[in-house]
């Protein structure tokens, strides 16, 4: 152990109000073909107030379907979601959400497109344009934002969509492969940018992703799923530093944890 | 988008980037030479083919006797009505229609019947119905540019992306909120194509109208000359018709450009 590291300030699991409460909550697709699939074996996971969850497996584990579960995009088959201790089902005005592409509206400004949740939401404009404006800076678009989708590269837009997300201020933000798409080196960078977001605005963010690394770098906790049916094998409390750089990846610390996640896929014949 | 950055000197740049500005006059001179060639080498009598002397004259005297400028403007006004009532319909049918597959499915084979059948077959009928005046022009010009516009406003509403509507439904958006802001912006590249199709065909049902039935317009004009076998007479009508259509799809092709603006034909500038 090396002691010279020093740990996140992170409060204890129990002192951590929950915001999002998962209780055996299953889902069951009923798909085209007569065969129903079961994506989610009855799940629960509690998610703090302000803590950066990350949710790892391979694909087709049900991470997409767990998020869009506690989105209110789709409806659960069994169980209970709650949210502030209150039972929800459907979308929340306090949630944000990020796809693995940008879905940026090409006829949109850069700065309209951020805009667009404060529009249907219907509130204050102006205060919603100096937020947007604000969130731009934050991502470093702040040139961009008289332009339109087309004239940026993939990592810019996706960088839009996370100041829209993120431009009504929700409690929690949803994060579906964001950076699945990117390079190596712009997905980096991209992780970088996320955690200064997230240390700025305190959100609470679950964060879905199929790399191991990027699912320990960015992860105060990491939930770690395995498919047929989906469901959570382990949850890894990660004590890296609050500070982190690319760098640590190379530290044995994380390594380690990489190689405990990955025994769980190994394991079952995956990977 | 703009090549204007790559020229180095002023002719010669533009030539060989836009070679088609000498090339497209120059196969001008060459078709206009050989139909003269033909028309006089054959000696091809005037009321079969008349030379392109003669139809430059007949075309003038045409535009300068104001005999032109009367006609076009009455078919011009029967096209143009026509095509605003057919936008106004089939936007508001395609619209209604959109809304629900029910709807779509009951409707799709009468849909297709009425698109499949020459609507120009019931001129005359409209002819009977509506007079020999503008009315019947009007319904006829209406009716055939309907059906391009009714289709592609149900496929352009249908063509958004599942992620745009996930999006709009993750901040609780409204129907009409969903509509306005994703829905129809989306198709309006393909309720571009369609538009652009029927005011071509509502030019096409003015004219017909005219055949069947009428005392004014180019239609009637042509009708004039084929009865004196003013070979020229028509083929300087024709001239003033290609002149409308090109002078309107030009008027189109601007609109679009700058209402799709973010369409790739429309940033590369090729249709
Ligand atoms: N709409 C759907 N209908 C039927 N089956 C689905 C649907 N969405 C996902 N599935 C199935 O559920 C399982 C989990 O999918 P998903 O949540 O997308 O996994 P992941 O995001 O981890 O790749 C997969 O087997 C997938 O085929
Ligand atoms: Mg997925």
């Amino acid at each position: 152990m090396p002691a010279a590291v020093k740990l996140m300030p992170r409060p204890a699991e129990a002192a951590r109000t929950p915001i999002i409460q998962l209780q055996e909550i299953e889902k069951v697709y009923a798909a085209r073909d007569g065969n129903p699939v079961q994506a989610l074996a009855p799940v629960s996971l509690e998610i703090g107030t302000g803590e950066f969850l990350t949710i790892v497996g391979p694909s087709g584990c049900g991470k997409s379907t767990m998020l869009r579960l506690v989105a209110g995009l789709i409806p659960r088959t069994r169980g209970r979601l709650l949210m502030r201790r209150q039972e929800i089902s459907g979308p929340q005005r306090d949630m944000g959400i990020v796809f693995q592409t940008p879905v940026l509206f090409p006829w949109r400004t850069v700065l309209d497109n951020v805009l667009l949740p404060a529009e249907v939401l219907r509130l204050p404009p102006a205060k919603s344009r100096a937020r947007a404006l604000e969130l731009l800076e934050i991502v470093g678009l702040s040139d961009f934002a008289a332009k339109y989708p087309f004239e940026l590269s993939g990592g810019m837009q996706q960088r839009v969509a996370i100041a829209r997300s993120l431009v009504h201020e929700p409690s929690v933000v949803l994060m579906d492969e964001p950076f699945g798409a990117l390079d190596a080196m712009t997905r980096d960078t991209m992780n970088l940018e996320i955690m200064r977001i997230w240390r700025e605005a305190g959100t609470t963010i679950l964060f879905v992703t199929h790399s191991i690394p990027e699912a320990v770098f960015l992860g105060e906790r990491v939930v770690v799923m395995t498919p047929r049916p989906g469901r959570i094998a382990e949850v890894i409390d990660v004590e890296l530093p609050a500070q982190r750089d690319i760098d640590i990846v190379n530290t044995d610390r994380f390594g380690v944890y990489v190689r405990q996640i990955r025994a769980h896929f190994n394991a079952k014949g995956l990977d | 988008m703009d090549s204007s950055d790559y020229s180095t000197g002023p002719a010669p740049g533009l030539l060989r980037r836009r070679p088609e500005i000498v090339l497209i006059p120059l196969l001008f001179v060459l078709i206009i030479g050989s139909w003269h060639g033909v028309v006089k080498g054959l000696a091809i009598p005037d009321y079969v083919i008349p030379a392109p002397g003669q139809v430059a004259t007949a075309f003038w005297s045409g535009v300068t006797s104001g005999s032109y400028l009367a006609h076009a403007a009455y078919t011009l006004s029967e096209a143009l009505l026509g095509f605003f009532i057919a936008a106004f319909l089939g936007t508001l049918f395609g619209t209604l229609i959109a809304q629900s597959r029910i709807i779509e499915r009951t409707l799709y084979p009468y849909l297709i019947v009425i698109q499949t059948t020459p609507k120009i077959a019931i001129a005359p009928l409209l002819i009977i119905w509506f007079g020999f005046g503008i009315t019947s022009k009007i319904f006829i010009a209406a009716t055939v540019a309907f059906f391009p516009i009714l289709v592609n406003v149900i496929a352009g509403l249908r063509s958004i992306d599942a992620e745009k509507i996930e999006l709009m439904r993750s901040l609780k958006a409204t129907k009409w909120q969903t509509f306005r802001m994703a829905r129809l912006p989306s198709a309006l590249p393909t309720i571009f194509a369609g538009l652009k199709v029927a005011i071509v065909f509502s030019i096409l049902g003015a004219i017909v109208g005219e055949f069947v039935g009428s005392k004014v317009g180019l239609g009637n004009l042509i009708l004039q000359a084929n009865v004196n076998l003013d070979t020229a007479g028509i083929f300087g009508v024709l001239v003033c018709l290609a002149i409308m259509g090109i002078t309107l799809h030009l008027v189109m092709e601007w609109l679009q450009r700058r209402l799709v603006f973010w369409t790739a034909s429309a940033r590369s500038g090729d249709y």
